[in-house]
């Protein structure tokens, strides 16, 4: 009889197959569909919580890496090299005259980070365009936009189905939109992810202030920006979204922007390395003509950096004198 | 099969591993609850073998044998209905009791009764073959494997009339058949001998130093078995390739190692029987030694799931399922930072441990080694907030200092205090501050 060739086991239960079977004699499993490899070890057999069933290695999910694009606007949003899953979100949605902006940054130390982050950038970025829709001022709309994003958060009580994490804190997460309307721009936030103008030929300025430690320090006048980021607690943020944050008090502020550039709305795995503004121009000078160019560059310049955090860089370009943002007829979604 | 508890299953643990790292711990808490907390099952079909020790040393002091008696009649009075249910006499031979012949009744008013009159009359006489009364007790037990299986066994001396060895053999053969709940009264048995036994019969051990204590004892032990609302549960324990299972330790109510006990369930994952469960919770420790990733990675170093047998050739059931993780880290605030439920545990094992190396060293002769192991062992029942050890340990050293364990080892100790310590070493208590 013909020789043995490459030996076959099964990918549910392990135990070997005869070449030409379709389904494992000792299981049932089906054999010839399409089958997911572990990327470590190559196993054929994935659990549904996304664990390798032979190795035990968490499998890429696809939020590692997600480039979203909307109302000319773009994100990019990447794992980083340092952790094991992004705990960042964002969401972009089209409205009448712009786009509505939302990147969230979940808290490692909270459970089910993604989660929250995941959630609140979904209902802020849906109650910007909503409530912009339904003739609310920008800062009005802003405000009830993270407080249902805050609600939303607040809901996702414990672990979902079991606790690997330490249970204690509930799901947290920041919080930062941009919602353009006309020639300006309102950004509204919560935590220590931020909004920047990045001019291509004027004043590159950020837009936001951190809620954290470091932020307060600076804000007070106790210390100097470069001596709060020095102190080990420099980032520990003092407010966020979550079952546990008390009453929100966002930060709102709206900006008229003077000539061509881009909002830059991002997470602190970009902002750690590139803080200042000007930095952040000069690494991507195209943001107005290809923002998701722009997000990407600056994604990766993050992870050449070293990638520590999970990175979040949404671009929202404004062109031309006096500002406007670009309105592109059709390109709808995120 | 309707009435089963619900289950639930938590893990507790830092997943997070330094660079390199290969060692990770979890607390697996199993609950049941749904079913009453206290008074019988109604629902589950249960079998009661009591086994009373009725050896010649019985008659010394005759109030021995006297309570065992009133105490197996009470454990008689308080079964159920419909139990089905025999009583055993042990000597270097075992002996029915009740019913006269080998084989279960069902309890009502007529053979409870019949039951108590066959205890009036028995008489002590013989030696101690602990093995024998097992063997008795599982073929009793082997016409009824599907519902609630449960022992009571209560000896007043050393197995003296058996080896070791036969012992062994029998406890293999008996593990998984029934529960057995081991109890030495008086101050004449070996609490390493008894300990074995419950240990392989998945049952507590304690000990009656008082024999009017026994009756209070045995009705506690019946109204705990009535109150199961399912046996044979186990927690299968699924480790990815290359990984090790370091141990699996029950470690409240007490610390038990079940990891000897690991039947192979298919690839990579081995059960291990956690016995009958009524409304309770307990909590597992579990070890498992993972191949070194690379920071950011993610793995599962356990698959846990809670596992019951098919009855009656049906399907195994999976209650719930928990996953043990391991991550790597360079952020040393995470790697470093400890679960305080595994720290509580391990120091609670560390504990029955230390004392029962202590006592050890102390019949030996060591004094400098039972000096240092129950030392420790006062420092940790002291920091852990283990009352009832802390005060059991006060009856065998003099203690000069709780917080750093420095003792001094009685002159004169009873032979009951050593023994309740040794015996009770291993009971545990759940976080200080009521932490769960």
């Amino acid at each position: 009889m013909a020789a043995v060739t490459e030996e076959r086991t099964c990918p549910a239960c392990d135990l070997p197959v005869y070449p030409d079977e379709d389904f494992c004699e000792a299981c049932g499993q089906r054999l010839d569909g399409p089958v997911d490899r572990c990327t470590s070890c190559g196993g054929t057999s994935i659990s549904e919580d996304g664990y390798c069933e032979r190795c035990g290695l968490r499998q890429p999910e696809a939020s590692d890496h997600t480039e979203v694009e909307a109302a000319g606007s773009a994100g990019v949003s990447d794992r980083g090299k340092r952790h094991s899953r992004n705990e960042d979100a964002m969401a972009l949605t089209a409205t009448a005259d712009g786009v509505a902006a939302v990147v969230c940054d979940g808290v490692s130390s909270s459970s089910r980070p993604e989660d929250a982050s995941r959630i609140a950038a979904d209902t802020g970025a849906a109650a910007l365009a909503e409530l912009h829709a339904a003739g609310a001022g920008p800062e009005s709309a802003t405000r009830t936009a993270v407080a249902r994003a805050g609600e939303a958060v607040a809901g996702l009580v414990g672990p979902a189905g079991e606790s690997t994490q330490p249970s204690g804190e509930p799901p947290s997460c920041t919080y930062v939109s941009a919602l353009t309307h006309g020639d300006s721009v309102t950004v509204g936030w919560i935590g220590d992810s931020r909004a920047y103008w990045l001019s291509e030929s004027g004043e590159s300025s950020r837009l936001t202030e951190d809620d954290s430690w470091a932020g307060q320090m600076v804000t007070s006048g106790a210390m100097t920006e470069a001596e709060a980021e020095r102190h080990p607690n420099a980032h520990v943020i003092t407010a966020w979204l979550g079952a546990d944050a008390g009453e929100l008090d966002p930060h709102v502020r709206t900006f008229t922007p003077d000539g061509t550039g881009a909002i830059l709305v991002c997470s602190d795995g970009l902002w750690n390395y590139l803080p200042e503004a000007p930095e952040l121009a000069a690494a991507a000078p195209s943001a107005a003509a290809e923002p998701l160019k722009a997000a990407q560059t600056l994604t990766l310049l993050a992870l050449d950096a070293g990638g520590r955090d999970n990175i979040t860089v949404v671009v929202i370009p404004f062109r031309s004198s006096p500002a406007r943002p670009v309105v592109p007829p059709t390109k709808e979604g995120s | 099969m309707s009435g089963n508890p619900d289950f639930t299953l938590t893990i507790d643990q830092n997943k997070y591993l330094p660079d390199g790292g290969q060692e990770v711990h979890a607390i697996v808490t199993v609950e049941a609850s749904g079913v009453p907390a206290a008074g019988p099952v109604q629902s589950t079909s249960a079998a009661e073998v009591i086994i009373i020790d009725t050896s010649g040393s019985m008659d010394y002091p005759r109030t021995k044998m006297s309570a065992a008696v009133r105490a197996a009649q009470t454990a008689v009075d308080s079964l159920r209905d419909g139990v089905n249910f025999a009583v055993v006499s042990g000597s270097a031979r075992a002996r029915m009791v009740y019913p006269p012949n080998e084989q279960l009744v069902p309890a009502n008013p007529q053979t409870r009764q019949q039951a108590k009159a066959a205890l009036d009359q028995v008489r002590p006489a013989g030696g101690t073959a602990i093995g024998v009364w097992l063997s008795l007790a599982d073929r009793l037990f082997a016409a009824h494997q599907s519902g609630i299986r449960h022992a009571i066994v209560l000896t007043d001396g050393k197995n003296q009339h058996e080896s070791p060895e036969q012992l062994d053999e029998t406890l293999r053969a008996c593990a998984g058949h029934f529960v057995g709940d081991c109890r030495g009264v008086g101050t004449d048995w070996e609490v390493a001998e008894l300990r074995k036994v419950a240990g392989a019969l998945l049952g507590s051990v304690d000990i009656v130093a008082d024999p009017t204590d026994l009756v209070a004892d045995f009705r506690a032990m019946t109204e705990a078995a009535m109150g199961k609302a399912v046996a044979d549960v186990a927690l299968r324990v699924w480790t990815p390739q290359n990984a090790r299972l370091r141990f699996v330790k029950q470690v409240t109510p007490s610390v038990a190692d079940l990891t000897g006990k690991r039947v192979e369930a298919g690839p990579r994952a081995g059960d291990y029987p956690i016995g009958a469960w009524g409304a309770e919770s307990r909590d597992y420790h579990v070890c498992v030694e993972v191949p070194p990733g690379t920071i950011g990675q993610e793995l599962r170093a356990a698959w846990v799931k809670l596992v019951l047998p098919g009855s009656g050739g049906g399907q195994e059931q999976v209650l719930a399922t928990g996953n043990v993780l391991a991550e790597w880290t360079d952020d040393e605030a995470q790697s470093t930072r400890i679960n305080p439920k595994v720290a509580h545990f391990t120091g609670q094992a560390e504990l029955a441990d230390a004392i029962q190396e202590g006592l050890q060293a102390r019949k030996d002769g060591d004094l400098d080694t039972a000096t240092a192991r129950l030392g420790r062992a006062v420092k940790l029942a002291h920091e852990s907030g283990n009352d009832q050890i802390a005060g059991l340990l006060d009856k065998v050293v003099d203690i000069e200092d709780h917080a750093t364990g420095t003792v001094r080892l009685k002159k004169n100790v009873e032979k009951a205090d050593e023994m309740s310590l040794d015996t009770r070493s291993s009971k545990t208590v759940r976080t200080r501050k009521g932490g769960a």
